[in-house]
């Protein structure tokens, strides 16, 4: 519940800086997908790697990745996980194994495949890639090739198909000839899973199925999660292609909202006790927006240093 | 060095070798390619090594440029060193987003915290027939990208040295074989040896002008210095070997000692990496010693013809060369 909460005000803080005008290029923010990033982070390992989508905010936060130096970097700060060069599309923390964030769409599964790769090639043990993506990309020939090329080398990868309902303003179902995304497995002889993305419990355990498949059968399998992207797609949205009431409904659904019933109707948490939850996070966002904004900005001199290893 | 301790190796062969010792030197090396296993890649550079090294080591691509290039570069930043074969140089605009906006960007966007140490070498340049989309010399596209590296060897020995430098690089290498020198012959030691990558290499010294090549075309401007001599010019041949990063101090060096420069390049003369190299000259210390403009000799400014003779006018010749010295003499 707190991770939700974090990935939620993390999100929500780093659109008001936006907003302040105090954010040099663009955001694409998570609000929405909570349980979704969360859920399935929170099946992985330490040791696994992840490739994220350039709304990758949530994922790196999900995988341990620094929230000070994260909001630092959105800020262009010298302290920022990238050192103020990556910005918000390009978080990485390989520490965490974060591989990376990745820009261009559908571009970072070829990356996730080779992680995989070196996973079996060196035999490591209990250890996944994993590549987020969302239904946009599930159109994009990087993806669909590197699906196949998972298939044939049995490729220790999950696929996690983050459908948040709209490719920027473009729904599955104008995209996609089968907008049932789960089919895409068929071909690639995956195994799919699907789950709710709103439901945290439920994306939890199928994502944990399906890290166990893949360590039990030494290939690859999709995961797809339906969720509602809340945040805009970008700076640049005006939500025109979506109605306030469409909107209204999956905030009333959304998956912090009720998980929080669920936690209170189960007797596993007070309504107080959440609310203190939320309370407690604000403090510590509130601490990270601080420490971010107190961070230099990066020299400008030696980039050209900075190209080769 | 002593004669009996060079033997004569093809390019092909010296390529082959590069990838054979490197391999046994490190277990993270990897092949992967369309057809490099039991056929032996597309010109026969890898033959044998999925005997010697297994299936694990030479993996047999399918025909997914994006992938397998983006699998590499995700190996690559995981710890191994993949060497890539693309089997021609103009399917790279098939993977270009991944070379482009992934290997050559990720070690400089997510500040330092990785290396991408992997190598693609791939067939490039014209002359056998194979017409628009499997002749081209696309280096200046390469070049102007920053992260990348960009090589070019035009002897069997400096293939060798080069690649087993290339496999050995942390970054992103772009290791172009010339087609048509598949087959030709040269001297390589019998020792290993290694040949820095960004070291230009003069094959012939001259006083009167300097024809700054690489590729295929160092053999042709040799050719050309040979006629040259008979009338007494003295022309030395400058091969880059490397594109980026560039050898500036040879290129000025060379042309401040003779004053002359042509630039040869098979590549389309329009935009092509010749600009860069004249650049180098203007701005450089060898300005003030030109005792006239410099040339280029290039590629005509369309694709590349199939029949024989549409080819050959595409191309520099050694006439075109020839011509282009005498006009600065």
């Amino acid at each position: 519940m707190i991770r939700m909460m974090r990935v939620n005000r993390f999100e929500e803080a780093a659109k008001a800086l936006f907003g302040k005008g105090m954010v040099h290029g663009t955001l694409h923010l998570c609000v929405g997908e909570e349980a979704s990033v969360v859920g399935s982070t929170a099946a992985l390992k330490e040791q696994d790697y992840i490739l994220t989508t350039h709304r990758g905010h949530g994922e790196s936060i999900g995988k341990g990745a620094d929230m000070r130096a994260m909001m630092a970097e959105i800020l262009g700060r010298a302290s920022g996980t990238n050192g103020g060069i990556g910005g918000s599309m390009h978080v990485c923390d390989l520490a965490h194994g974060v591989i990376g964030s990745n820009g261009i769409v559908g571009a970072g599964t070829p990356t996730a495949c080779g992680a995989a790769l070196t996973i079996k090639l060196k035999k490591l043990q209990d250890r996944v890639s994993v590549s987020f993506f969302g239904d946009g990309a599930a159109n994009s020939g990087g993806v669909l090739e590197s699906m196949n090329l998972a298939g044939v080398w049995k490729l220790p990868i999950i696929f996690v198909c983050i459908d948040n309902y709209y490719a920027v303003s473009t729904p599955v179902a104008k995209a996609s000839a089968d907008p049932d995304l789960t089919k895409r497995a068929i071909p690639f002889g995956m195994k799919a899973f699907e789950a709710d993305g709103n439901d945290v419990l439920a994306v939890y355990e199928t994502m944990s199925e399906a890290r166990k498949h893949v360590i039990r059968q030494g290939g690859p399998c999709l995961v797809v999660l339906h969720t509602y992207r809340i945040s805009g797609h970008s700076r640049s949205d005006h939500n025109c292609y979506r109605t306030e009431q469409e909107m209204e409904a999956w905030r009333a659904k959304g998956p912090i909202l009720r998980f929080g019933n669920w936690l209170e109707e189960n007797g596993l948490f007070s309504r107080d006790e959440i609310n203190e939850m939320g309370a407690a996070v604000d403090r510590e966002i509130e601490d990270v927006v601080s420490w971010a904004l107190k961070q230099p900005y990066p020299e400008t001199d030696g980039l050209e240093d900075m190209v080769y290893v | 060095m002593m004669e009996n301790e060079m033997i004569t190796k093809t390019y092909r062969e010296a390529i082959h070798d590069a990838l054979e010792e490197e391999m046994g030197r490190d277990a993270d090396v990897i092949l992967m390619g369309e057809d490099i296993g039991v056929y032996g890649g597309g010109f026969g550079a890898t033959a044998g090594l999925l005997q010697k090294y297994g299936r694990e080591r030479v993996l047999d691509t399918p025909i997914s440029e994006t992938a397998f290039v983006g699998t590499a570069i995700g190996a690559a930043v995981t710890g191994m060193r993949p060497v890539v074969e693309l089997m021609f140089s103009d399917f790279m605009s098939v993977c270009w987003d991944q070379i482009m906006n992934e290997a050559a960007k990720m070690h400089f966007m997510y500040a330092g915290t990785l290396k991408v140490p992997m190598v693609i070498r791939t067939a490039a340049g014209g002359g056998t027939g194979a017409a628009a989309q499997h002749s081209q010399s696309l280096e200046a596209m390469y070049c102007h990208v920053p992260g990348l590296k960009v090589v070019i060897p035009s002897t069997p020995y400096d293939a060798k040295g080069l690649l087993k430098s290339a496999i050995r690089d942390d970054n992103p290498v772009i290791f172009l074989e010339q087609k048509l020198l598949y087959n030709t012959k040269g001297q390589v030691p019998e020792e290993e040896y290694l040949i820095p990558l960004g070291k230009a290499d003069i094959k012939r010294p001259g006083t009167d002008v300097t024809l700054i090549t690489y590729g295929r075309m160092v053999q042709m401007c040799l050719n050309v210095a040979e006629w040259l001599a008979l009338d007494g010019i003295s022309a030395e041949v400058l091969d880059l070997r490397t594109l980026s990063p560039l050898d500036k101090e040879a290129i000025n060096a060379s042309v401040s000692r003779t004053g002359r420069a042509v630039v040869v390049h098979e590549s389309v003369q329009f935009g092509g990496f010749g600009g860069e190299i004249v650049s180098t000259i203007m701005e450089g210390d060898a300005f003030r010693f030109l005792k006239n403009p410099v040339r280029r000799v290039g590629g005509r400014f369309c694709p590349i013809p199939c029949s024989p003779e549409l080819e050959k006018s595409v191309f520099p010749t050694p006439e075109r060369i020839e011509a282009a010295v005498r006009e600065i003499l």
